[in-house]
């Protein structure tokens, strides 16, 4: 017997809504929104995300953007650049050597930037806790906005971490953070 | 298989008797005790000897054994694709006492001097750039000696006032805590139930 979590409801009749707005544009020609919808809109529909595959954790990362789990439907897409990124994934162990290099390229992304800590390891050092050259935790250097569990976690889970920044992002203002 | 590294030790030993002290043939493999002085010539002549040939370095590292004078033993394995033959030479060193480089007859001894001495903090003379190779920059300590606590005596943080990554003396919210006080390191005497008939056995 299964239990059922979350609220006893279906949500918003999707095909109605859509339905509505069809006709809308039909009608008008266009649509009427907010500023403040439409730009968060946009940002959560593009998420370009920093690799910074450390270790093992980079594995799965790379297999969110293939064709299985295929996070490119959600605009979400890896990017070489920190320039361009609006978001940067710490996949890894995040030794003491590297840390001056990873504050480096969060500060070269432009705002509004967020941080994905993904694994045990960039979490809280995790296996590597009581190491002498392991930074114990990511947001001791940069501040975390989603931390996802997991040795390494699976695509699946650091998919909707992803989705759960989308969320965070569509709640909080567009331009406060 | 064990036949041919019995000949192949006493044939080493035949033609260099000043380089090797002993030499043991333990788990199918070739233990090869030398002095540290004529560690590069002993290497030497494994690589040009017809009937030894090893000429792939496959591995040097170190064991620390604090309660001993020499306290570390350090330990080249080597590769022979011509005659299929590994051989693994010992050479136990004081704290104080260089290990001359094996650079000139391995290039690839490079890299492998430079991690054993930024582990241990064993200085080899002649090496062309000894310095750290895998440890932080500035790094105090050496990592693998058996006195180093595992968790170091540094930690980095962000500094949000000084707007760079500083340095720190480790704070830990829970210290490190030992469980398995059955280690085998330790020599422990392991109980298993229901096996008290192996000692009648023995």
């Amino acid at each position: 017997m299964a239990v059922m979590t979350g609220a006893n409801t279906a949500g918003v009749d999707k095909e109605v809504v859509t339905q509505a707005l069809n006709a809308e544009l039909q009608d008008k020609g266009f649509l009427l929104t907010s500023a403040e919808d439409i730009i968060n809109w946009a940002r959560t529909g593009s998420l370009h995300w920093m690799t910074f595959g450390l270790a093992c954790c980079a594995v799965e990362m790379m297999h969110t953007s293939m064709p299985r789990y295929d996070a490119e439907r959600f605009g979400i897409a890896p990017r070489a650049s920190p320039r361009q990124s609006d978001v940067m994934i710490v996949a890894g162990t995040l030794t003491n050597k590297m840390a001056p290099a990873l504050r480096k390229v969060y500060d070269q992304m432009p705002e509004p930037r967020y941080v994905i800590s993904m694994g045990s390891c960039a979490n809280g050092g995790g296996y590597y806790h009581y190491s002498y050259s392991v930074v114990r935790g990511c947001d001791r250097v940069v501040p975390v906005d989603v931390y996802v569990p997991g040795c390494p976690p699976t695509a699946e889970a650091l998919l909707y971490g992803l989705m759960q920044l989308q969320r965070k992002i569509r709640r909080t203002g567009t331009l406060v953070r | 298989m064990t036949e041919a590294l019995n000949e192949l030790g006493a044939q080493i030993e035949a033609k260099r008797p000043d380089c090797v002290v002993a030499w043991d043939v333990s788990f199918g493999e070739l233990n090869i005790d030398v002095t540290p002085s004529n560690i590069a010539g002993l290497v030497e002549f494994l690589k040009s000897d017809q009937n030894c040939k090893f000429s792939s370095l496959v591995d040097i590292t170190a064991v620390d054994y604090p309660e001993r004078g020499k306290r570390f033993d350090v330990i080249y394995h080597f590769l022979s694709m011509y005659r299929n033959q590994r051989i693994r030479l010992r050479a136990a060193v004081r704290e104080d006492e260089m290990v001359p480089s094996i650079v000139d007859v391995h290039p690839s001894a490079n890299w492998f001097e430079r991690e054993v001495y930024d582990m241990f903090g064993i200085l080899f003379s002649g090496h062309p750039d000894l310095r750290r190779i895998l440890t932080d920059y500035g790094f105090r300590g050496y990592p693998l000696r058996k006195d180093f606590p595992t968790t170091g005596y540094t930690e980095v943080r962000y500094d949000e006032a000084q707007k760079r990554v500083v340095y720190e003396p480790v704070k830990l919210v829970q210290e490190y805590r030992q469980f398995d006080f059955m280690s085998p390191w330790e020599g422990a005497e392991y109980i298993l139930p229901g096996d008290e008939k192996k000692e009648g056995a023995n």
